[in-house]
């Protein structure tokens, strides 16, 4: 048997190209990297890294174009059968056949898998419990929530105990506390049964849970280590900065032009600020009128060593530039203006089920709300009523002043949407995509070549016009994206988990913006299930089963969570104890 | 032993479902009673109630006598005018489809020693209605003169005379080779398309990911995949036949084994050009449209099942021997109407063989254990 420290996954030198239309998309480059026994190790690197890619060549599933990945010993592209009757694998979509029963979907793999009919009861009973699916084996596993339906697909992927396991993304979209119960899971097996994982996600947090951490990037290897070693090189470089009497955006666009400093972020009603070198220096002068500002040593973070080594590498094909900063004093944190969404006691009901409950909220002018939730918490329900696209069942709803149950058309002409799968024409020109969806909310002549060259000019596009625009990287789709939503100059923009997948990088340029127009007066709306994107909110409700759990800002948020135990809760941490303590009023009758 | 285990779980996950998805079941079985209640029903390729405009310029005993004639054939719903104006005006309304005029000097020319002419006009729109009706017409109508000579104790002036004999379909039921003809579109329906689109969906849903990374062999997923279907198709023909014989009447004069090796055989061919679909189509639109161009479509237009192969353009009489439909039809519609016509059988189940071998050994090339 294998013991910790020995090679469990060897991949040498892989390259791996495909063709998309007419171009080809260079997914890995030239990556080597080894995996150890007994470990886990996390693949980390955000969307179009590489990472599903890796997992399928290491599983036998792709051919590689160049190199080659031994696993358990075996030849993944020769000995394929082999390696598959080796190792557990769950797909990022997990692999259920949802019109089967959990029972069913276990029988399957273990089928497939040859594990032999004596030794089953005991395993299925082992799996269950461990993913806490007992009381559910006879329903289908299409009606389980999503982080049930992962555990399922984990237990199908440990159906024969493997000696390696892949995990492709396998936390993407459940809610936190689903997230804590995979990872004591997986922990669990590292422990007990000495499993090697090779796991990936683009959850930079995550890669702080993992005993290694392999960073890739535009399929190309950054780093190598364990998060301590990686953090490590960041060691007293990183600081927090209270905004108590200043305005945090205007603090944060003059932080991001200061020289020496690396990185600077919004949390919460703090900034967070990298520099280039240890020492501080020049920051007391950044704010004269607010008499200085005070720098406290924090912990540095394995996102803050990512942000470092794109940097240090020329930085991605997103050149950040944080637009020109706005005089704009009025922001809602300061001076709350008046609601630009009011909403109470909205209900949206499907058949029997309430997506929606009881959602009481408003908005006021130039703010950045946030809705933070798991999938099927009822953010996207609650969004189609904010956007006219779905009326409610019951409950008002104002949005800029018009009520949606009779002037929808009034009010989405005062709206421009981003999804997250960016609605672009991919076949159109970036122009072409400018100019209709310019065209669709009624402009034309004069003006809608003002608003493309100022879109062009804005988002740095002008270079791309006539690039095909399903060609563009994810970084330039997202700009693309959000210069088509502000094409008719709406008052309010609404973002559905707007930076999910994308590389600090180009999610810092991305906020930026954001926080420029929240400046300039417009309202900001986001949904999220990301507890990143919820820092950056002036304010943020948390929603789960349809109800909003609490509402605040995001410090008041974590302060909730705040105990003797956890001195600095994160926001993770406080949603998960929000979670907890709902659930246990459930139970009470 | 291993491989039995992966193959009983296989199949059995593919009956679970079938037995839960209504759609596959509504493509098995709803379609199939749809497809020949609407056939053997609804359509009808006999003529018969032609609405027809017969105008007589002057009415009289003659012209009595034949305007009930025509009232009495089966074939027409005769209306009459009194002016070939009027009769026009109907024609151009669609409410009739054919004139026939009978002149005012009718009853003094059918006197002369070369008879009397009438004047047909007929809706020539639809060919082919146009030349059934003109045949009936003048079938009629020399029936009628035949009749009018006996009656008056003259000799009929025909010099040759037709015995007609009707072998296969006695009663010339359309119905009667419609209906078998449709058992192949169902097979095909329940073959290539279900096949292609259960296919598809594995890949669309991201099941098929987790299939592959199972010690599962591609010859084990094809197999898993062809079973259960092939047993649905059996199904779907036991219900069609059953409809076959004992709704619509249909004779079935040659063996019933015969009919089931034949059909066993086409839905292995079927079935093979599904799975071939699917090892190219990823996602349920793109197979299910393929099925239905490829598949579907052909054997419905090329098959024989409406327009007789003989009568094509001898280009696309080649090409129907691409259609794996067109074998199946002609046994079908041998085994249905005139009995085990072996020197028929024998060739097109050879066809269906070679067609079968070439789908399924191609399925077999392109699947491989990868992901593109």
């Amino acid at each position: 048997m294998a013991t910790t420290g020995q090679i469990a996954l060897e991949v040498n030198d892989i390259s791996r190209s495909f063709r998309a239309g007419a171009r080809q998309v260079q997914a890995l480059q030239q990556v080597s990297f080894r995996v150890r026994h007994g470990l886990v190790t996390g693949l980390v690197g955000p969307d179009a890294a590489g990472k599903t890619t890796l997992m399928r060549l290491a599983a036998g599933l792709l051919l590689p174009d160049a190199g080659n990945i031994s696993v358990l010993g075996l030849d993944a592209a020769t000995q394929s059968l082999q390696v598959q009757g080796a190792i557990g694998y769950m797909p990022q979509r997990f692999g259920l056949y949802e019109d089967l029963t959990v029972q069913e979907n276990l029988d399957l793999y273990a089928d497939l898998q040859g594990v032999p009919a004596t030794a089953r009861a005991a395993r299925y009973a082992e799996l269950m419990r461990m993913a806490g699916l007992e009381p559910f084996t006879r329903r289908l596993a299409g009606r389980l929530s999503g982080g049930m339906k992962q555990k399922l697909g984990l237990a199908c992927a440990l159906v024969r105990q493997p000696a390696l396991l892949l995990l492709d993304e396998p936390t993407v979209g459940v809610d936190p506390l689903s997230r804590r119960e995979l990872w004591d899971i997986v922990y669990r097996l590292v422990r007990e049964h000495g499993t090697s994982v090779l796991l990936s996600t683009s959850y930079l947090d995550e890669a702080e849970r993992c005993d290694e951490v392999v960073l890739l990037h535009e399929g190309r290897l950054l780093a190598q280590g364990t998060p301590g070693e990686l953090r490590d090189s960041m060691r007293g470089r990183t600081y927090e900065v209270g905004t108590a009497n200043a305005d945090k955006r205007t603090l944060l666009a003059r932080l991001a032009r200061t020289p020496g400093v690396l990185d600077s972020l919004i949390q919460g009603d703090r900034i967070r600020v990298v520099m280039q070198d240890a020492a501080p220096t020049g920051l007391d002068r950044l704010l004269p009128e607010a008499g200085g500002i005070a720098l406290k040593p924090t912990a540095p973070r394995f996102e803050d060593s990512f942000v470092a080594l794109l940097k240090a590498n020329g930085g991605n094909d997103i050149a950040p530039s944080p637009p020109a900063e706005t005089p704009a004093s009025h922001t809602a944190a300061t001076h709350p203006g008046q609601p630009v969404i009011e909403v109470s006691k909205l209900q949206r009901r499907f058949g029997d089920f309430y997506a929606v409950n009881n959602l009481d909220f408003s908005v006021a002018r130039g703010e950045v709300f946030g809705l933070l939730g798991a999938n099927g918490a009822g953010k996207s329900t609650t969004f189609r009523m904010l956007c006219g696209l779905l009326p409610p069942s019951g409950g008002t709803l104002r949005v800029a002043g018009a009520d949606l149950r009779h002037a929808a058309a009034e009010a989405r002409a005062r709206i421009g949407y981003m999804s997250q799968k960016f609605s672009l024409y991919g076949n159109l020109s970036v122009a072409e995509n400018l100019r209709f969806f310019g065209s669709i909310y009624g402009l034309s002549g004069q003006k809608i070549r003002q608003r493309i060259d100022w879109a062009l000019q804005e988002f740095e596009l002008s270079p791309l016009a006539e690039f095909t625009s399903g060609d563009l990287s994810l970084g330039y789709k997202q700009r693309l994206a959000l210069a088509c939503a502000l094409m008719h100059e709406p008052d309010i923009l609404f973002l559905d988990e707007p930076t999910s997948g994308v590389d600090p990088l180009a999610r810092r340029e991305f906020w930026s913006r954001i926080n420029a127009l929240a400046g300039r007066g417009v309202t900001v709306m986001v949904t999220t299930h990301f507890m990143e994107e919820a820092e950056y909110c002036d304010r943020l409700a948390i929603m789960a089963a349809g109800e909003i759990l609490t509402m605040g800002t995001p410090g008041s948020i974590k302060d909730q969570a705040r105990s003797e135990a956890q001195p600095e809760p994160t926001m993770e941490d406080a949603f998960v104890a929000l979670i907890l303590a709902h659930e246990q009023n459930e139970e009470k009758p | 032993m291993s491989s039995g285990m992966r193959l009983r779980g296989l199949m059995r996950k593919e009956f679970l479902q079938i037995v839960r998805d209504p759609s596959s079941i509504a493509i098995a079985f709803l379609m199939p009673i749809f497809l020949l209640l609407l056939f053997g029903y609804g359509v009808s390729l006999d003529s018969e109630h032609i609405p027809l405009a017969l105008v007589v310029e002057q009415p009289g005993a003659d012209t009595a006598d034949f305007s009930a004639a025509l009232h009495q054939s089966r074939y027409f719903d005769t209306r009459l005018y009194d002016n070939a104006g009027a009769a026009q005006e109907a024609m151009m309304a669609g409410r009739v489809n054919a004139i026939v005029v009978l002149r005012a000097d009718f009853a003094k020319q059918l006197r002369q020693p070369d008879g009397a002419p009438i004047q047909l006009i007929v809706n020539g729109v639809d060919a082919n209605t146009a030349r059934i009706v003109s045949g009936y017409v003048q079938g009629a109508w020399g029936k009628w003169l035949e009749h009018y000579a006996l009656q008056r104790g003259l000799t009929p002036d025909v010099p040759v005379r037709l015995e007609q004999r009707v072998w296969f379909n006695g009663e010339l039921r359309s119905r009667n080779f419609l209906v078998p003809g449709l058992v192949a579109i169902i097979m095909t329906l329940i073959g290539a398309l279900l096949t292609a689109m259960v296919m598809s969906r594995e890949w669309e849903r991201g099941t098929m990911e987790a299939l592959l990374v199972t010690p599962l062999s591609m010859s084990e997923v094809i197999v898993g995949k062809l079973l259960p279907y092939f047993i649905l198709g059996l199904g779907g023909l036991v219900l069609a036949v059953s409809m076959a014989l004992f709704l619509f009447g249909v004779p079935l004069r040659g063996s019933l084994w015969v009919l089931f090796a034949a059909s066993a055989l086409f839905l292995v061919t079927a079935l093979g050009m599904g799975l071939l679909i699917s090892t190219v189509a990823r996602s349920q639109f793109v197979a299910g449209l393929v099925a239905l161009v490829a598949t579907f479509l052909p054997a419905f237009l090329l098959s024989g099942f409406i327009f007789d192969i003989g009568s094509m353009p001898p280009v696309v009489q080649v090409i129907t021997h691409l259609i794996a439909a067109r074998y199946y039809v002609a046994i079908l519609q041998t085994v249905f109407l005139a009995g085990d016509v072996w020197s028929v059988i024998l060739p097109n189940a050879l066809g269906l063989l070679i067609l079968a071998a070439v789908f399924l050994g191609l399925t077999w090339r392109n699947a491989r254990k990868r992901l593109e």
